[in-house]
């Protein structure tokens, strides 16, 4: 045995070696290129709408693999780090970013790692592109921060908006304790559903559950006693669909909404036809194609490119290949590869034309939308149902 | 073969003045990233969380698995009382803070001590009842307090305080890598002298044989008690320093995993011995970095090696601390510590073993 | 509280202490012969749950059939454990072998990550388990309410081989005395094997059962249960078979009262569980059913 395993441990040196130097000779390229950090969660908690992040920022390279800088062409290379979902992982695997010398930054989904990535970034001087992060943390206060896609003090009055309007007067909220999105989605949720329906009393139910738990009748069967119109559950995709269902096997009727990660379809495969009916509001729809040529563009390219591997377009991948595209933008405009020049150049974008709308960043860095899509599913698919727009 | 003493302590003198040389370098960016940096630092707090740990474990004989709400205690009392007044606001957002503290600023090192403090007090009232457990319900029991600590920060009723959920962040970093180092440095010293003062032998009476011990006149409870106490002191300097190292602190990086990381460090280095642990926390820290490439698709040529993907870094790692926890038990060191004796000794016995192995072919063909 | 929801919850709490007590019993046994926390016991759980989507949603087993191979495989993984990783440490130091357990729960849990990614998969549905029953203005899948009843009739089927066949004394034998049963003639490595299969075969169980209600695996979702378990098996009185079912059921009721009658107490449910755990410790260490052992020297 213990020679085994000593040469075990040889074979596991030996190959951690032959790989270094594989690694190392492929970047003996002789054209110019440009180094673009992938901050995502690959692994963890967050593992899977990482990947989908990550999908349509490797799509929106193939679409693009090339800038011209200052009349150069440089190829541009996808410098990847799985920040696990964990905060003290992430700062690694932030400065693993640093040190490989990228220009920019693009991710991460989950707000909590980009927020200790973010001042590291700071330091570095390194501008950074959320696609998903909807915290407002994550920009505030950081100047090298930027974002895609909306925030959630916007979400949640969105989706209390939406609530009321079909007629809700009370509401129960559940979040996960420890989880700061969850817990400020839910948060604003509150905010905006009593300054909406004018009642202090509309939350009748506020409840919060543990990062791994997976039993939650007890806690659903509080917020059934107060009978509430509607259920907001902002919560990661691994806790939804439990919840879910759950709380239809105990016969919770009224409709349950979550935010911006229930747009899976994990959610579906896993909640099974308990999950018809439930709402959420994200940040795009194949719906829109028709919106703009981009768009059209984008749907049709993707839907190709994933070959069947989703059901439908996340709206993450559509998020991840804009803060890709905006981020190739603000590089040839700026003209450099240094960090501080393209961050002065993602100040100035203006009016540039994604495939989730226009976007303009404000003072904070965050892109100015005032849009989100609605969706519930139906028939065993996330179904369009409308566009809020709040001014 | 001994050395003499003189020559030892040039010997000494030339490594510490390398290293100080090598960190000054590292500091001002001749060699080295910022990234480098980063896990130099992290070694560091590891290697003063591990010794702190090991205190306990290795040397007091008591299996404690509290390491973890220590750390949480020290680095949120400097979280919360050193991020700047004006960004406050910011980082408590939805419940603004207490008003008591909401304009308390103290310095990093006031804040630090502050909270290995308040954790040595935490660690001695709940040391009362715990440590007459044995072994494996003492484990359990810590490991309870911990995730206990863990509990009441995360939740609403103290989030004017610890922010509950959301966390914190704007923590002033590091100005200089020789803050952490020093600090970790200093640490690491004082519990040395702790072991080697007739405190420290009574520990190891203690973990020897508890009841031989108690007959030979040794207060176990208080004993015990001490040795849990200044752990949960030095483990929660270390949280602190954690704190300033990710200029943020969150409820979630305080999970069992992180004492089970700790531990594994110590079985690495030996339990019972504090050179192992700092040159475990090194090789664990660095080795957990340096195995990342696993996590990247890797090509031979146009193939791809089809077991490259994430997370294959994580398996290889628990793989290497198994094989170390079933075929090398003692760790890197056993009980022993690094001495200039030990390295000579081990090259002069190398010589020798390979002398040995030459010669004895060349007898058979005789 | 009305009487609907207080019924609801007390089915609730019984249905997760029973799924509980089935994972609490590995724990116990193991306790009682190698004196050893397995820390990997809750990750086995875990396995299982992978075992059972791998046999009905990849290979389409019949869910009769798929039981079966679950729980053969969960045994052969528990045993290889006990083998590979706790049988080389027999004679070593009490630390050793329980740190090694912590490295096995390690690598079973990054190795998950590693083979299954770390989205959750969802849990497959068993013949008639999930159909929603309703009494009255109760209603929860079936398997709820089957859970307690499966347990129990495992509880006696366990007591009975303990206390009434020849294995069964030796087993009891070897948690006694270790050196005195081996000089007796007891095959000590057989009787450990057979412990451990026992309890990997009901994790397997209690995983199905687990899992059925709450139908999402990922690889830390046997950490909290595990934990959960083991302490269910101290309140119980470590070692002692019926106490681990007790335990159980007071840690699977005591959770869901908290909740239910304190609800801004919500996020103190597993902090909740070690209270209740120290408190038990501190003023009964020896479990509601232990036995006192005095420390030999």
């Amino acid at each position: 045995m213990r020679k085994i395993s000593v040469l075990l441990v040889l074979v596991l040196v030996l190959s951690a070696f032959m790989a270094g130097c594989g690694g190392g000779s492929g970047d003996a390229d002789e054209a110019k290129v440009i180094k673009i950090g992938i901050f995502e969660p690959l692994t963890g908690e967050n593992g899977g709408g990482g990947a989908q992040e990550l999908d349509g920022m490797k799509y929106a390279n193939s679409v693009r693999p090339t800038v011209t800088i200052g009349g150069e062409e440089y190829t541009v290379e996808l410098v990847i780090s799985d920040n696990k979902s964990d905060k003290t992982e992430a700062a690694t695997a932030a400065n693993y970013l640093v040190d490989k010398g990228v220009s920019v930054v693009l991710g991460s989904y989950g707000s909590g790692v980009s927020i200790v990535a973010g001042d590291i970034f700071k330091e570095a001087g390194i501008p950074a592109i959320g696609a998903s992060c909807t915290n407002p943390q994550v920009t505030k206060g950081n100047e090298f921060y930027f974002r895609v896609c909306f925030l959630d003090p916007f979400q949640g009055t969105v989706i209390a908006n939406y609530a009321i309007q079909n007629g809700a007067k009370t509401a129960a909220v559940i979040t996960q304790l420890g989880d700061d999105y969850s817990t400020g989605l839910g948060s604003f949720f509150e905010t905006a559903f009593k300054d909406l329906t004018g009642d202090a009393n509309s939350i009748v139910s506020s409840q919060t559950f543990q990062q791994n738990q997976a039993d939650f009748n007890a806690i659903l069967q509080n917020v059934k006693s107060k009978n509430p119109d509607v259920v907001f559950v902002p919560s990661s995709i691994t806790t939804a669909p439990l919840i879910i269902q759950q709380a239809r096997d105990i016969g919770i009727t009224a409709p349950i909404m979550g935010g911006d990660t229930w747009e899976n379809a994990t959610i579906i495969e896993n909640a099974g036809e308990k999950a018809e009916g439930i709402v959420l509001s994200t940040f795009f729809d194949e719906g829109l194609a028709d919106s703009s040529p981009i768009t059209k563009e984008f749907v049709e390219g993707y839907t190709q490119y994933l070959a069947g591997r989703e059901a439908s377009i996340p709206a993450v991948a559509a998020l991840g290949y804009d803060a890709y595209m905006v981020a190739l933008d603000a590089i040839e405009r700026a003209g450099s590869t240094e960090g501080a020049a393209i961050r002065d150049a993602l100040v100035a974008t203006k009016d540039f034309e994604g495939v989730t709308g226009t976007i303009n960043f404000d003072e904070n860095g965050d892109a100015m939308k005032n849009m989100a899509v609605i969706k519930t599913v139906m028939d065993g698919k996330f179904q369009f149902l409308q566009v809020v727009e709040v001014k | 073969m001994v050395l003499k003493k003189s020559t030892k302590a040039i010997l000494t003198t030339v490594l510490v003045v390398a290293a100080l040389v090598l960190l000054y370098m590292l500091d001002n960016g001749v060699i080295g990233s910022s990234y480098t940096v980063r896990i130099v630092r992290l070694s560091f707090i590891y290697a003063l969380i591990g010794v702190s740990m090991n205190l306990v474990n290795g040397f007091t004989g008591l299996f404690s698995l509290g390491q973890a709400g220590f750390m949480a205690i020290g680095a949120y009392t400097v979280g919360v009382l050193t991020i700047p007044v004006d960004l406050r606001p910011n980082v408590y957002y939805l419940k603004p803070m207490a008003e008591g503290l909401a304009n308390v600023e103290v310095p990093f090192g006031v804040a630090l001590l502050l909270g290995g403090i308040f954790a040595a007090v935490f660690a001695a009232l709940i040391g009362a009842p715990v440590l007459r457990l044995k072994s494996d319900y003492l484990a359990i029991a810590t490991l309870g307090f911990s995730e206990i600590i863990r509990a009441i920060i995360a939740n609403d009723q103290l989030a004017p305080i610890t922010n509950g959920s959301l966390g914190i962040k704007s923590v002033p970093g590091f100005t200089s890598i020789f803050v952490p180092v020093a600090i970790s440095v200093a640490g690491i010293a004082i519990m040395a002298l702790l072991i080697k003062s007739s405190y420290g032998r009574a520990f190891k009476a203690i973990r020897e044989d508890e009841i031989a011990a108690e007959a030979m006149g040794i207060n176990l409870f208080k004993h015990k008690e001490l040795s849990f106490t200044v752990s949960a002191f030095f483990a929660a300097i270390g949280g602190g320093l954690l704190a300033a190292h990710l200029t943020a602190v969150d409820s979630n990086q305080f999970k069992i995993m992180v004492t089970f990381e700790i531990l594994l460090i110590i079985v690495l280095g030996g339990m019972g011995s504090i050179t192992g642990t700092c040159i475990a926390a090194f090789a664990i820290t660095a080795g957990k970095e340096w195995l990342r490439f696993f996590d990247a698709p890797f090509f031979i040529g146009a193939w791809q090696v089809p077991l490259f993907r994430p997370g294959l870094r994580m398996v290889i790692f628990s793989l290497l601390l198994m094989a170390i926890v079933l075929f090398y038990r003692r760790g890197l060191m056993g009980t022993k510590e690094f001495s200039w004796d030990g390295i000579f000794n081990f090259f002069h016995r190398l010589q020798d073993e390979i002398r040995r192995r030459l010669k004895k072919p060349a007898r058979e063909v005789q | 509280m009305d009487l609907t929801t207080f019924l609801q919850n007390c089915v609730t709490g019984v249905s997760l202490g029973s799924a509980y007590a089935l994972i609490a019993i590995g724990y116990t046994m193991v306790y009682g012969i190698l004196r050893l926390i397995n820390f990997a016991h809750g990750d086995i759980f875990m396995m299982a749950g992978y075992f059972t989507i791998f046999a009905i949603t990849n290979f389409m087993l019949p869910w009769y059939v798929a039981i079966l191979v679950v729980i053969i495989a969960t045994v052969i993984l528990g045993a290889a454990i006990e083998r590979a990783a706790y049988k080389p440490l027999r004679e070593a130091p009490r630390m050793s072998i329980m740190i090694s357990a912590i490295g096995v729960s390690f690598l079973l849990v990054n190795l998950a990550t590693y083979l299954f990614t770390g989205l959750p998969r969802s849990f497959p549905k068993l013949g008639f388990l999930q159909h929603v029953y309703k009494i009255g203005d109760v209603s929860a899948p079936v398997v709820t309410f089957i859970t307690p009843v499966i347990t129990i009739v495992l509880l006696f089927v366990l007591i009975y081989l303990v206390n009434h066949t020849k294995m069964g004394m030796a087993m009891r034998a070897v948690s006694k005395d270790y050196e005195a049963s081996r000089l007796m003639g007891i095959e000590i490595n057989t009787i450990i094997t057979i412990t451990f299969i026992i309890g990997s075969a009901l994790a397997a169980i209690g995983a199905i059962l687990y899992f059925s209600p709450r139908p999402m695996v990922y690889p830390f979702s046997g950490m909290m249960p595990g934990l959960k378990c083991f302490i269910a098996a101290v309140i119980g009185g470590i070692g002692n078979i019926p106490g681990a079912v007790i335990g159980g059921f007071v840690i699977g009721i005591a959770e869901t009262f908290l909740v239910a009658v304190f609800p801004s107490m919500t996020g103190y449910s597993d902090a909740f569980t070690f209270v209740l755990l120290i408190i038990m410790l501190v003023f009964r260490p020896t479990g509601l059913l232990g036995e006192n052992i005095t420390e030999k020297v």
